[in-house]
């Protein structure tokens, strides 16, 4: 196990060190999520109806735009090599990168958006939908992420590139994540919903990697 | 027979030979479906005559997964047993995907304009259908993101087989949730409930389709295995330009500093 828990603790190290790794994809989500206000206007009832998806966008937009941290610069500097030679499995040095990745992206959002469920006049119950729900979607954000993140090693633009490549596959997580807020404000219970978040995450998480580490290999070849 | 055809030269020769009368029943079939469907079908008794934009939609839905399907295939074949054809299969297979899935698109909303009074809903089935057509523009930009083509191929196959979790989406899509498009009337279990004077231009239509992805994709793959063979040629040509004397290298020095 030591070996998966110095990398997990060198990639916590790295963003934290960097400073401003993890701040920039916060200040970047609250900065689109205050946005929204301003363009469709300040009246309450509006935010309270679209606030968890403008919350739910911002939140995928934030995981995009992270998501050229997660191999892109180890890939640079012979990193990448070095995983890929060790005796640690790649696929598991992928699953052990996405948890990190999770935890200077998602995990962070999901711990302010009750802060932003706030300002969107979202109620209390509403707000804990919206904070559990990021809380079981985002690691699949960030396996699925992954898998984008390596196709487009080495190529021309990757940062629009893996875009283009990830909202379509992102586009079920912020169905359900949205939709259970939305649940929960008609009247609905919001349990199916957030039982079907759950379950993306751990779907992705044995079989994103797979792709992912196909992937990595056809870079380093 | 696909190892077989594994041999790009062998695949030439034989898909030379079958591209011709493929090409010519193509024309025949679309020639008679349309006839069939424009004419001889009659008029639905509540939508009239635009029913008839059902007979252009629905062999375009049918082929834009089945081309899809084709591309996951092929990709899975190129990385598995890396066969040399695969790959270009599926990069010729995903434009033409894409094209159908782009007239599914369209005609669908010239037909709810009328219908649903609607161009666009974002009902279970569209918005799936909408996806197809990302994923496709997503694996055609990835193809082309590399310098070294091949790698783009390769990283194209494996975004190809991910992709692959939205086809049971789209098919089951109108049964799983009860939104705006109707349910499938042809293939479900119990036999179509369409009437067999419309089912069978419809039919007719499918087979149209399919025949003309069959010979564009024959099309592109030759195209493209003819570009791949230029441009070996050219890289491994040498110079054949007579070697023209270089100018003169030398300034021509003002008299005072010779």
């Amino acid at each position: 196990m030591t070996p998966y828990f110095q990398l997990f603790r060198r990639e916590l190290l790295l963003a934290f060190r960097q400073s401003g790794e993890i701040g920039l994809a916060l200040g970047f989500f609250l900065l689109a999520v205050v946005l929204f206000p301003l363009g469709v206007g300040p009246e309450a009832e509006v935010l309270r109806r679209i606030g968890a998806g403008i919350v739910w966008v911002a939140a995928l937009l934030a995981a995009v735009l992270s998501l050229d941290r997660l191999f892109a610069v180890d890939h640079a500097d012979g990193a990448l090599d070095l995983l890929a030679l060790s005796a640690m499995p790649l696929e598991g040095a992928v699953i052990v990168k996405c948890a990190a990745h999770w935890a200077t992206t998602g995990l962070p959002l999901a711990i302010i958006s009750p802060f932003l469920g706030l300002l969107l006049d979202l109620d209390a119950a509403s707000v804990a939908v919206l904070a559990v729900g990021l809380l079981l979607g985002t690691p699949a954000l960030s396996f699925l992420g992954a898998i984008a993140a390596a196709l487009t090693l080495g190529a021309r633009r990757p940062g629009v590139l893996s875009s283009l490549i990830v909202l379509p596959l992102y586009l079920p997580v912020l169905i359900f994540g949205a939709g259970a807020v939305e649940v929960g404000i008609a009247g609905g219970g919001a349990r199916p919903h957030l039982l079907l978040l759950g379950a993306m995450s751990l779907g992705a998480l044995p079989l994103a990697p797979l792709a992912t580490a196909v992937a990595l290999r056809q870079a380093l070849d | 027979m696909l190892t077989r055809l594994a041999n790009p030269a062998r695949f030439m020769r034989i898909s030379g030979v079958v591209l011709p009368p493929l090409g010519v029943a193509t024309i025949m079939v679309l020639t008679v479906g349309l006839y069939l469907a424009l004419f001889i079908a009659p008029p639905d008794y509540q939508q009239g005559e635009s029913v008839r934009i059902m007979f252009v939609h629905v062999p375009a839905a049918w082929l834009a997964l089945f081309a899809y399907l084709v591309v996951a295939a092929a990709s899975a074949l190129a990385l598995v047993w890396k066969h040399p054809l695969a790959e270009i299969a599926a990069q010729a297979a995903a434009p033409l995907g894409a094209a159908f899935t782009f007239v599914c698109l369209v005609t669908g909303s010239l037909w709810g304009k009328p219908m649903w009074g609607t161009w666009w809903a974002w009902d279970a089935r569209m918005t799936s259908v909408l996806v197809l057509f990302f994923l496709y523009l997503g694996y055609i930009a990835l193809t082309n993101a590399f310098d070294d083509m091949a790698r783009g191929r390769r990283a194209a196959s494996v975004l190809a087989l991910v992709g692959v979790v939205n086809l049971p989406i789209i098919k089951f899509s109108v049964d799983w949730w009860n939104t705006l498009h109707q349910a499938d009337s042809v293939f479900r279990v119990g036999g179509p409930t369409i009437d067999p004077s419309m089912l069978w231009p419809l039919l007719t239509m499918g087979l149209g389709y399919l025949l003309l992805f069959k010979t564009l994709l024959l099309i592109r793959m030759r195209a493209a295995l003819n570009e791949a063979k230029a441009r070996a040629l050219r890289l491994a040509a040498p110079a054949r330009r007579p070697a023209k004397p270089l100018p003169d290298a030398t300034p021509v020095l003002p008299p005072v500093l010779r």
